[in-house]
């Protein structure tokens, strides 16, 4: 087992593109937990330098100031926590909620597993961002109301991805026999379905980490997200909206960082299903 | 016949699922915030007024009932009135449709037009220098926050370069004819001028739109053919000695769209139509997409419920014409 481990390992760092996603995605963590030590300016999310206000890249303020004359950089690294804590807990709540209805509807068969998927159905009607926007609307512009829409117009996707795999392997001997033994029906979801279900499960999650930062960011840039002064990306490139052309740096760091956050979790979900699921491989097809 | 089966039980599913969205949309409108008729009232208003008001809009009735009313208003077309322009939310959304027709139709093209030949070139010559610079292109593609590419471009082409206007539809009156699509119009009314004017308009807020569109069918043109370009019957072609090219271009990319066409819907709805509310409102973009904003910022709880009926029912009429084209390329589906 652990050297078919090491060699899965071997594989993973072998491949470049995975590496690097695995890089940005720590760093990116490094960042948002360490954010005040690292920061050059720490104390300039709540301190304004009018006087220095929207000041070019420096050596004193590599990414720029900001208009109120705050330290782009040190802004962006508190900005890296604001987004984790927003995405992880938004995914993570999408996830409880849409695995479990999934699994059981793949599971049991009847109406009130058709009921599940068809009111997971009705949700995925609606492009996920619009229905995320129609939410927390309605709720007003707060953090955890940006959680709590990004997360009720994620997990449909969740379960929809669960009852089909479930469905998948329903049927397997294995299931049948623990059946047999006498397990019961929780017990067989739990032991037997879900660590079997669990690789598209996990590549899901990083490319949906992905997903879920543009689709924050989007809402921050609406003016849905976080109330103004905190350090949020994509309020940032709003508020840098109306200096342009002169502060270019202003609009162009925060959105350098969602791309390349989001490309680091998408390379790491594509490394992650190469050696989790033999089944999708990158770069070769299937044969048959 | 088992086609005209297929297509009627798929129309039968649409009424079902527009029901259920806009009971989705009524939950999120009327159970969701603490007291909507407060939120519309204002906050001046007397416990009086407020009375007056829940009343009139039918807030003291039991929930069902609001439903079932509800639901007849939608039926027949009435999204109420914005609270803002005192307009029927449905005349402002008509009068808005054609631009963001036009412009995610130009993008959904554009899109094509680059994403599959840029997948079959990147499957046919896998693992070369042209294959890896594709890939990086298009996982880039996938990761770009479209309002910041628009912006982006425009500090570039507009800003910097002066080759494209700005913002908006077009400069000056537009041509004539009635259709809202400024292309079309242009062209009917041979006014070539106005044409050069809209497509400089189109050119940025459909570049933005059109790149992560491209960059996922770029990622599922080259998985798809990379499938189909093992299979038995490619290589019955190859022995029987076609030529390379009516392989790849005939035969191997006709058999990988067909799992293509299916995720055009989805592409159109995530990438376009959702992108369009951002794009839209960088470029001022007189479009479906601004108005959501628009109303965003307002407060206006009717124009966006409205517009995210729209939003569900358009997505919902375009999967259903990519489930009915589906069935036309793809007979496979219908046995």
């Amino acid at each position: 087992m652990s050297g078919q481990r090491a060699a899965v390992l071997r594989r993973f760092l072998r491949d470049r593109a995975s590496f690097l996603g695995a890089a940005i995605v720590l760093a990116l963590v490094f960042c948002a937990i360490f954010a005040p030590f690292l920061a050059p300016h720490p104390n300039d999310i709540y301190d304004f330098h009018t006087a220095n206000r929207l000041k070019a890249p420096s050596w004193n303020n590599p990414f720029g100031t900001d208009r109120m004359g705050s330290d782009l950089m040190s802004r962006m690294m508190f900005g890296a926590r604001t987004t984790l804590t927003i995405c992880v807990i938004a995914v993570g709540a999408a996830c409880i909620v849409g695995i479990p209805i999934g699994v059981i509807a793949g599971y049991y068969k009847g109406w009130f597993s058709d009921l599940l998927m068809r009111i997971a159905e009705i949700f995925l009607s609606v492009p996920q961002i619009v229905l995320a926007i129609a939410i927390s609307q309605t709720l007003g512009p707060s953090i955890e109301n940006i959680v709590l829409s990004l997360a009720a117009s994620f997990w449909p996707f969740w379960a929809r991805l669960a009852y089909a795999e479930t469905r998948s392997i329903k049927n397997e001997v294995f299931i049948e026999s623990a059946v047999a033994l006498g397990c019961s029906g929780p017990r067989v979801m739990l032991l037997h379905v879900l660590p079997n279900i669990a690789s598209p499960l996990i590549v899901r999650t990083s490319i949906g980490m992905g997903v879920t930062i543009l689709n924050a960011a989007v809402l921050g840039f609406l003016g849905l997200g976080a109330p103004p002064t905190t350090p949020e990306w994509g309020r940032m490139i709003n508020e840098a909206r109306e200096f342009l052309p002169e502060a270019w740096w202003y609009v162009t760091a925060p959105g350098l960082a969602i791309f390349f956050v989001v490309m680091g979790f998408n390379l790491l979900g594509d490394g992650l299903r190469d050696i989790l699921d033999p089944r999708i491989r990158r770069g070769e097809a299937r044969r048959g | 016949m088992k086609r005209v089966a297929l297509i009627f039980s798929r129309l039968l599913w649409f009424v079902p699922t527009l029901i259920g969205l806009i009971a989705l949309v009524f939950t999120i409108s009327h159970i969701i915030p603490a007291d909507p008729v407060r939120a519309i009232a204002g906050e001046q208003a007397t416990a009086e007024q407020i009375a007056q008001l829940r009343e009139k809009l039918g807030f003291d009735r039991p929930l069902w009932e609001q439903f079932i009313t509800y639901l007849g208003k939608v039926a027949t077309g009435d999204l109420g009135t914005s609270l803002f322009s005192q307009r029927p939310i449905v005349e402002d959304l008509m009068t808005r449709l054609p631009a963001t027709l036009e412009l995610g139709i130009s993008a959904v093209i554009l899109a094509v037009l680059i994403g599959v030949p840029l997948g079959v070139v990147s499957a046919v010559r896998r693992n070369t220098l042209l294959d890896h610079v594709v890939r990086v292109i298009s996982v880039s593609g996938l990761a770009i926050a479209s309002f910041w590419l628009a912006m982006e471009l425009q500090l570039l082409f507009s800003m910097r370069l002066s080759w494209t206007p700005l913002s908006g539809r077009m400069s000056g009156f537009p041509p004539e004819g009635r259709s809202g699509f400024l292309i079309i119009d242009a062209i009917t009314a041979g006014d070539w001028k106005a044409l050069d004017d809209v497509l400089r308009h189109l050119a940025l807020p459909a570049l933005t739109l059109c790149l992560p569109a491209a960059a996922q069918l770029v990622r599922l043109t080259r998985a798809g053919v990379l499938e189909v370009i093992n299979s038995n019957h490619v290589l019955y072609q190859r022995a029987m000695g076609f030529p390379e090219r009516t392989i790849i271009w005939k035969y191997v990319l006709r058999a990988a769209m067909t799992a293509t066409i299916t995720q055009i819907g989805l592409i159109f709805g995530v990438y376009v139509l959702a992108g369009a509310i951002v794009v839209e409102t960088v470029f001022d973009w007189p479009g479906i997409g601004l108005f959501a904003v628009n109303s965003i910022l307002r407060s206006d709880y009717n124009g966006i419920i409205g517009f995210t009926i729209w939003a569900g029912m358009i997505f919902i009429v375009v999967n259903l014409i990519v489930d009915l084209v589906h069935t036309f390329v793809d007979p496979r589906i219908v046995r």
